[in-house]
C-alpha cells in the first residue's frame, strides 16, 4: 500500500520544490500528517526541543540532526575535534602521532581559531606573538563569504566593530601558521582581492552574475593535475576526504544518532600554497539560493541525489530499513566511509565503532563540497 | 614541376639559414668545443667523434626537434623563382581581399583613436610606471573606464567579408541550383571529403584507443589508459618532438599534457627566454599602447565572465600586453597572408623613415582574442612559459583563424569544409536550416574562429587541441562543427527560426568531443 510521500518545507526554494513535485509527492501543512520535512535550522531546534518538541514516528524523516551544531558551530566543532584528538592520543592510536615540533601529523587540519568577542584577550595575546601574520575575519552565520576580510593590525578590528551594526553576532576568525605578509595596507587589499577572487568580488554589488565567483572542484582538479601532477592532486583530494571523515568521527559520539534524520553538510575548506587543506567550518544549511544558472542546475542535482539516497525509491520512509544506498542511486555522491564496512575490516582501522550506528551522512558531494576558497598560489 | 632533389636542398638551405645564429647554434658550438677535452674525442676521427658525442649527450635530439619545428611551421617553397608574397598567399584575389580587410581594420582603429583623442602609443609617466609594476600580478583588480572603447571588430564582421569573397577568374555560368554550393562561402577552394579525412585522421578510428573515450570511468584502465600513460612518459624521457606529435593524436594524459605540448612546440624556457619575457614586461611598464585598452576590454567582456577562465584574468593581461610588444612575432608574416599595419610618428605621416608597425607585433586584437590564451592557463602557471607557449600556438595555428588565405587550415577553407561536409552528409538538415534563414555557418563560425575556446568544457577543449597539435592542422575544427550539427540534427530539424537554431546550439559545455568526432568520421552511414 504505497501512498505518496507527503512533504512540508519552510524554505521556499525552487530547487527543493521542483524536486518534490517531480517525484509526485504531495505538499501538506506542518500540522498535518507528513513524511518528509525539509526544515530550516531554526525549525529543527523547535522540533527537538525539550519543551515543545515532539516524537517522530517511523514514517517521518527530517533533514537535520537535532544536535548538528556540534559540527556546524565553529567553537563546538573545534572543541570536539580537540577532544577527539586527545582521546586518540590517550588510546595510543597511530592516528594521533605527532611530529618533532609537537604537531599532529594526520590530524592538524583546523587552523588556530578564536571566537570574538569572547576570546578577545586570548586572541590579542596570540596576535602579539606573531605580529606580522595576517588573520582572516569571518562572521559566523553569514552565508557565501560576504563579510569576510583580512586584518594585520589590531586597530582594524576596532574599526570594524565600530562600523558594523552586527556586533551582536558572534565572530570567528582564523590564522594560517605559515603566512606572513608585509604590513603595507595596499598590499593587504590586493592580497585580499586575490584571496577571495573565487569567493566574492571586491565590491559586493559587482558580484558577477554569470559565474558567481565560483570555480568547480572539477576545474580545480584539472588545473592541479595539469600543473602539479596526478600524485599531488590525488593527495590533496584524499586529504580533503580525510578531513571530512575525521571531523564526522570526532562528533559521532556526541551526535544524537536519530534514525529519523539525515543531513547534507557544506564543508568550507581553504587550500594553502603548499596544497594543504584546512577545515574552516561546516554548514548545516548550505545555501539553496541559486545565484547563477549553473548554480541552479548544480543545486537541483544535489537535492535530487540527496533525496534519492535519503528516501529510496521515493516511497514512504521507514526508519527501520537498511541505510546503505545501492551504487546506482548515489548520483554525484561518493561513499567516503561506511562504518559497518570499516568495522568488519578489523579493529586497527576503525576507532570508535558503535555497532549498529551509522553517522547517517553517507559521504559528501564529490563535486563542489562547500565553496573552496583559494589562497594565493604564490 | 620542381625537381624533388632541388626541392629538398632548397628546404635544407632555408632551415640552415634560419637556425644559423640562433641560440641553439651557439650552444651546439660550445658543446662541441667543450667535448674536445674528453678522452673519447680523437684528432684523427674528430668529426665522427664529435657527432657521436652530440648524439649521446642529447644535443642531436634538440637539433632534430628544432628542424622538425621549422618544417612544421614554415611551408615548403613552391618554386625558387616564386616571389615572397607567394609564400604568404599564392592566390592574388585572396591577397587583395586580405589587404582591403586590413585597411578597414586600421581605419577603424585610427578613427577610434582620433575620436577618443588618445595616441596609439605614449610613454608612461614615472609614477604610473611604478604603480603598474606594483600591481603587475593583480591587474585584474583594476577597473579602468573602458566604456568608450569598442572592439575593433567581432567575428561576425569578419564573416560578412568572407561571404563576399569571389574569385574573379571563376565564372560559374550556371543558374544557382541544388547542384551548386548552397552555403555562404562562394570560392572554389579544394577541401577534403570524408574518405580523405578518414585517412588523415586514422588514429581517431574506432579500433584505436583514445583519451576522451577509452579512459572513461566504465573502462578498466588496463585496457588502454595505463599503457598510454606509460608510452607518454617514455616519449617525454626521449625528448623527441616528432614522437610526441604522433603520440598526442590519441590524446594527452592530464599530468603529461603541459610537457608534451612544450615538446611539440619546441619550448624549453631557457634563461634567455625568461629574460626576453622580462624585457617585454618592462616595455609594457614603460609605454602605454591604445591596444592595451582593447585587450583590457576584451578580457573583461569574455574571459572574466567565463565559468572556467575567470580565475586567470591576471595571467591574461600578463600574456597579452607583452604579446602586443613582441616584435619577434613579426616573423610569422612571412608565411601569413596578413601584413602588419603601419603607423607613423606624429607629424610624419607618409614618411617611410618614420613608419613603425603598430602594434609592435603587428596583430590587432579582436573581440574574443583573449580566449586563445585562456585554456593554456590550465596548463602553465609560470608566466614566461605560458607566454611562450601561447606565442608559438599563435604563430603556428591561431593566426590562420582571422586572416584571409587559401591555406587548408585557414578560416576560409575551414568554413568551406564545414559547409561541404554538412551539405554532403546531412543534406536535409542543411536545406531545412537554409530555408528558415539559419545558414549553419552563421552559428558555427564563432566556434571555429575561437577554436571552440569558451564553448566546450575545458577538459574537452584540451583533448581537441591535443589533436590540433598532433595533426598540425585546424581542419578538425570544421569536422567537429559538422559533428555537433549531426548530433543535434533531430532538434534542429524542428526549429523554425535562426534564433531557435541558435538556442539549440547555445550550450556545448556538456558535449564529449572525441565520441562525436569518431562517430561522424567513422561510424556514419553515408
Amino acid at each position: 500500500m504505497a501512498g505518496k510521500v507527503k512533504w512540508v518545507t519552510d524554505i521556499e526554494k525552487s530547487v527543493l520544490i521542483n524536486n518534490f513535485e517531480k517525484r509526485g509527492w504531495i505538499q501538506v501543512a506542518e500540522n498535518e500528517d507528513w513524511n518528509f520535512y525539509w526544515m530550516s535550522v531554526q525549525t529543527i531546534r523547535n522540533v527537538f526541543s525539550v519543551e515543545t518538541g515532539y516524537r517522530l514516528s517511523d514514517d517521518q524523516i527530517v533533514n537535520h540532526f537535532p544536535n548538528h551544531y556540534e559540527l556546524t558551530r565553529k567553537d563546538l566543532m573545534v572543541k570536539n575535534i580537540k577532544r577527539y584528538r586527545k582521546e586518540l592520543e590517550k588510546e595510543g592510536s597511530p592516528l594521533a602521532e605527532k611530529d618533532e615540533n609537537g604537531k599532529y601529523i594526520y590530524l592538524d587540519f583546523v587552523p588556530v581559531t578564536f571566537m570574538l568577542p569572547a576570546d578577545y584577550n586570548l586572541f590579542v595575546e596570540e596576535f602579539r606573538k606573531n605580529p606580522s601574520s595576517t588573520w582572516i575575519m569571518k562572521p559566523c552565520g553569514k552565508a557565501q563569504g560576504k563579510g569576510i576580510f583580512l586584518i594585520n593590525k589590531l586597530s582594524q578590528i576596532k574599526k570594524w566593530s565600530r562600523d558594523s551594526k552586527t556586533s551582536s553576532y558572534k565572530l570567528g576568525f582564523c590564522r594560517f601558521c605559515t603566512v606572513k605578509y608585509t604590513p603595507s595596507t595596499s598590499e593587504l587589499d590586493n592580497m585580499f582581492v586575490h584571496l577571495t577572487n573565487v569567493a566574492i568580488q571586491k565590491h559586493g554589488d559587482d558580484y558577477n552574475h554569470i559565474h558567481g565567483g565560483k570555480w568547480t572542484v572539477s576545474n580545480l582538479r584539472l588545473y592541479l593535475e595539469s600543473t602539479r601532477g596526478k600524485e599531488v592532486t590525488n593527495k590533496l583530494f584524499d586529504e580533503i576526504h580525510w578531513i571530512i571523515v575525521q571531523s564526522l568521527k570526532a562528533v559521532a559520539p556526541v551526535m544524537n544518532n536519530d534514525k529519523h534524520c539525515f543531513e547534507c553538510y557544506g564543508y568550507d575548506i581553504i587550500i594553502d600554497d603548499k596544497l594543504k587543506p584546512w577545515l574552516i567550518e561546516v554548514n548545516a544549511s548550505p545555501s539553496l539560493t541559486s545565484s547563477t544558472a549553473n548554480d541552479r542546475i548544480l543545486k537541483y542535482n544535489l537535492i535530487n541525489d540527496t533525496l534519492n539516497i535519503a528516501v529510496p525509491n521515493g516511497e514512504i520512509p521507514d526508519c527501520k530499513w537498511n541505510k546503505s544506498p545501492p551504487k546506482e542511486v548515489l548520483g554525484n555522491y561518493e561513499v567516503l566511509y561506511d562504518e559497518e564496512m570499516a568495522q568488519s575490516d578489523g579493529p586497527d582501522r576503525d576507532l570508535r565503532s558503535r555497532p549498529g550506528q551509522s553517522t547517517g551522512v553517507k559521504g559528501n558531494r564529490a563535486r563542489d563540497s562547500g565553496k573552496p576558497v583559494l589562497t594565493t598560489w604564490k | 614541376m620542381l625537381d624533388p632533389d632541388s626541392g629538398i636542398s632548397l628546404t635544407i638551405a632555408r632551415i640552415v639559414q634560419r637556425l644559423k645564429g640562433s641560440s641553439l647554434h651557439s650552444q651546439l658550438e660550445r658543446q662541441a668545443r667543450v667535448s674536445l677535452h674528453k678522452p673519447e674525442i680523437k684528432l684523427e676521427s674528430l668529426k665522427e667523434d664529435i657527432k657521436d658525442f652530440l648524439k649521446t649527450s642529447g644535443w642531436e635530439k634538440k637539433l632534430q626537434n628544432a628542424v622538425y619545428s621549422q618544417l612544421n611551421v614554415f611551408p615548403s617553397p613552391c618554386h625558387p623563382a616564386a616571389p615572397p608574397e607567394h609564400m604568404k598567399e599564392p592566390l592574388a584575389y585572396m591577397r587583395k581581399a586580405q589587404g582591403s580587410w586590413e585597411k578597414r581594420i586600421l581605419k577603424s582603429l585610427n578613427s577610434m583613436c582620433t575620436e577618443l583623442g588618445i595616441p596609439l602609443a605614449q610613454k608612461r609617466p614615472a609614477s604610473e610606471q611604478k604603480e603598474l609594476l606594483n600591481k603587475w600580478n593583480e591587474m585584474g583588480t583594476d577597473e579602468p573606464d573602458l566604456s568608450l572603447f569598442r572592439p575593433v571588430y567581432a567575428p561576425k564582421d569578419f564573416l560578412e567579408v568572407l561571404m563576399n569573397l569571389r574569385n574573379p577568374n571563376y565564372e560559374n555560368g550556371d543558374q544557382p541550383s541544388f547542384r551548386n554550393h548552397l552555403g555562404l562561402i562562394q570560392v572554389p577552394l579544394k577541401v577534403k571529403d570524408i574518405p580523405e579525412l578518414k585517412e588523415d585522421f586514422t588514429e581517431l578510428g574506432l579500433n584505436i584507443g583514445q583519451l576522451g573515450i577509452d579512459d572513461s570511468a566504465q573502462v578498466p584502465p588496463e585496457f588502454f589508459e595505463n599503457e598510454h600513460v606509460r608510452v607518454g612518459q617514455k616519449v617525454l624521457a626521449e625528448q623527441d618532438s616528432a614522437a610526441a606529435q604522433q603520440y598526442v593524436r590519441q590524446g594527452c594524459p592530464t599530468a603529461l599534457r603541459a610537457d608534451l605540448w612544450a615538446l611539440i612546440l619546441n619550448i624549453s624556457n631557457q634563461p634567455e627566454d625568461i629574460l626576453y619575457y622580462e624585457q617585454l614586461k618592462s616595455n609594457v611598464i614603460q609605454h602605454d599602447l591604445l591596444v592595451d585598452s582593447l585587450i583590457y576590454k576584451d578580457v573583461k567582456l569574455t574571459a572574466s565572465n567565463d565559468d572556467y577562465y575567470f580565475v586567470f584574468e591576471d595571467y591574461l593581461y600578463q600574456v597579452l600586453l607583452c604579446f602586443s610588444r613582441d616584435t619577434s612575432v613579426l616573423e610569422h608574416f612571412t608565411y601569413s597572408s596578413a601584413t602588419p599595419p603601419k603607423s607613423y610618428i606624429r607629424g610624419k605621416l607618409g614618411m617611410e623613415e618614420y613608419a613603425v608597425f603598430y602594434p609592435p607585433n603587428g596583430v590587432i586584437p579582436f573581440h574574443g582574442f583573449s580566449m586563445y590564451v585562456a585554456p593554456l592557463c590550465f596548463l602553465y602557471h609560470e608566466p614566461s612559459k605560458l607566454y611562450q607557449i601561447f606565442r608559438e600556438m599563435y604563430v603556428r595555428f591561431f593566426f590562420r583563424l582571422h586572416s584571409i588565405s587559401s591555406h587548408p587550415s585557414g578560416i576560409v577553407s575551414l568554413c568551406l569544409l564545414f559547409e561541404t561536409l554538412l551539405q554532403t552528409h546531412l543534406p536535409q538538415l542543411f536545406y531545412h536550416l537554409r530555408e528558415i534563414g539559419a545558414q549553419p555557418l552563421r552559428i558555427s563560425f564563432k566556434w571555429m574562429v575561437r577554436a571552440f575556446s569558451g564553448y566546450l568544457a575545458t577538459d574537452q577543449l584540451l583533448l581537441l587541441w591535443d589533436r590540433i597539435l598532433g595533426y598540425n592542422s585546424l581542419e578538425i575544427l570544421a569536422v567537429l562543427a559538422a559533428a555537433v550539427f549531426a548530433f543535434r540534427a533531430v532538434n534542429l530539424m524542428e526549429v523554425t527560426s535562426l534564433a531557435a537554431a541558435e538556442a539549440v546550439l547555445a550550450d556545448l559545455s556538456t558535449l564529449k568531443v572525441m565520441p562525436l568526432l569518431q562517430i561522424f568520421l567513422f561510424a556514419t552511414v553515408t
